[in-house]
């Protein structure tokens, strides 16, 4: 067997202390590892032989557990899928995930996407439930295509530290969490998409968002978020039209309609 | 939350956008020409005059110029935010009735040829 | 252990400065500028028309300078920059499916471009520039 080429990595790391710190400040590192090495193994051999004070969070090393989530020379990266050699003879700036609170070093509060992504109700909605004797809710291979790219999300939270509109407005519902109301809007066993309209067709919704862009830039499962985003202005624009200019008009989204049915408080 | 108007002017705006993106380019084009000194035949009194005096002519170019306006401005409104300018609502009356003015200026325009 | 996060604001006045992403979106945004002020130009245009023959030419008269030359330059960049990202872009706003796929995105955006591109014909054919 050969021996992997050994190159030499220096990494600069934000670090903070909830303890004792009112400010984050940068930690140099500099070591040696093998050229295939990712950021993640570099930041764990920094725990296990330089500094074990260091804080990250990391689970599955193949990108689908969406922890590792860090900010790497300014962009939204996952580090188990960030090559080191890709770096090589550059300092590695390694931050945490823009937008977020820093709880410890590299490691992020995610409560306020976790808040967010339980309003979209990211789950199959259905109006009538059949018993589970009667089998399951079929569909074609078309109606999955529908949405399933959009179902690839791992809740990394890279386009959140991509989309500018999420920092400067925090309240934006955000990037992945309309993206998921998106995903089971299209699909076709659901019939909650009125529901979601509440979270969706706010100004926290779909109306912060400018189409940057850099949400479906960063994702690393290939999901599209700014192109889930616009059609959602579609069709809550559509849903405006038919509520407000058609008389008796009853959009998939009513307010109103389902307000007098009850449904609604 | 209530639900937003939002769409009363995003609405706008995206058909505005599609607009200035296919006919903007080719009429900055035309007036360039003219303002390099080869004014394009149809750019004589008489041809626009007659464009402009047709119903239809009338139609393409109120369309044309009131769409691109509110866009622009719409996305202008957006751009002071990025900006920092964060008097969202003052910014956006400005803007919104400035669009409004000058489309109801070439409206006025357009009924007097 | 306590918690105490640390919120690190974003500046809202140079953010775009951050990453060339950003200063790409800021260059499609501020296309506006230009385009608005074109409009103004027609505007100003439409009624040198209703104000009959001579002010009509002094108005074309009034484009030949460099100011005019210059501001054209720049409002025909803005023009074609926001069309170019505005197809580019429209794949993501009304994706196509045929069957169970998709329609791919540069099929999309290239039947804009051939559109705009024969419209763009059209209208200097109209405009009896050929």
């Amino acid at each position: 067997m050969t021996q992997l080429k050994q190159i030499r990595v220096q990494l600069e790391v934000l670090r903070y202390n909830p303890d004792t710190d009112t400010e984050a400040h940068f930690q140099h590192y500099d070591l040696t590892c093998p050229e295939e090495w990712v950021v993640l193994d570099a930041l764990n051999k920094v725990k296990a032989d330089i500094d074990p004070t260091l804080n990250f969070r990391w689970s599955c090393h193949m990108a689908v557990c969406g922890s590792c989530g860090m900010m790497i020379n300014g962009e939204p990266k996952l580090s188990c899928h960030s090559f080191v050699r890709d770096y090589e003879g550059t300092v590695i700036r390694v931050e945490p995930l823009a937008h977020f609170p820093i709880e410890r070093d590299l490691v992020t509060a995610p409560d306020d996407f976790m808040e967010k992504l339980k309003r979209v109700k990211p789950y199959i909605i259905r109006k009538d439930k059949k018993p589970i004797s009667e089998g399951e809710y079929k569909q074609t291979p078309a109606q999955l295509m529908k949405f399933r790219q959009y179902s690839m999300c791992i809740n990394c939270m890279l386009c959140y530290a991509a989309c500018p509109e999420y920092g400067l407005t925090p309240d934006f519902i955000g990037p992945a969490a309309l993206t998921m109301a998106h995903r089971y809007n299209q699909d076709s066993r659901d019939c909650g998409r009125a529901e979601r309209q509440e979270v969706v067709a706010t100004h926290e919704g779909v109306w912060e968002c400018t189409f940057v862009g850099a949400c479906s830039e960063v994702c690393p499962a290939h999901v599209d978020p700014a192109s889930a985003l616009q059609q959602m202005k579609i069709t809550s624009s559509i849903d405006w039209i038919v509520e407000h200019l058609i008389p008796g008009g009853k959009s998939a989204g009513d307010t109103v309609s389902r307000e007098k049915a009850g449904d609604i408080k | 939350m209530a639900k937003s108007h939002k769409p009363v002017v995003w609405f706008p705006f995206a058909a505005g956008g599609t607009v200035i993106a296919f006919f903007i380019p080719v009429i900055v084009l035309l007036t360039f020409m003219a303002a390099l000194g080869h004014v394009p035949a149809g750019l004589s009194y008489e041809k626009m005059h007659a464009f402009a005096g047709s119903g239809l002519g009338k139609l393409i170019i109120f369309g044309v110029v009131a769409l691109s306006l509110w866009s622009s401005a719409h996305r202008l409104r957006c751009t002071f935010y990025d900006f920092g300018v964060r008097a969202d609502t003052l910014v956006a009356t400005i803007l919104y009735i400035a669009a409004i003015a000058a489309s109801l200026l070439s409206a006025a325009y357009l009924l007097q040829i | 252990m306590s918690r105490n996060p640390l919120v690190r604001p974003v500046p809202p006045t140079s953010w775009f400065f951050r990453h060339p992403r950003y200063l790409r979106y800021m260059s499609r945004e501020i296309t506006c500028i230009f385009i608005g002020a074109y409009c103004v130009l027609l505007v100003v245009g439409l009624q040198r028309l209703a104000a009959g023959p001579v002010a009509w030419e002094s108005f074309l008269l009034g484009l030949r300078s460099a100011d005019s030359i210059v501001f054209h330059i720049l409002a025909l960049a803005a023009a074609v920059y926001h069309a170019a990202t505005w197809f580019n872009a429209t794949h993501k706003a009304m994706p196509v499916q045929i069957g169970e796929d998709f329609v791919p995105p540069n099929v999309i955006s290239g039947a804009h471009y051939v559109v705009w591109v024969v419209l763009s014909v059209a209208v200097l054919f109209l405009a009896g520039v050929f």
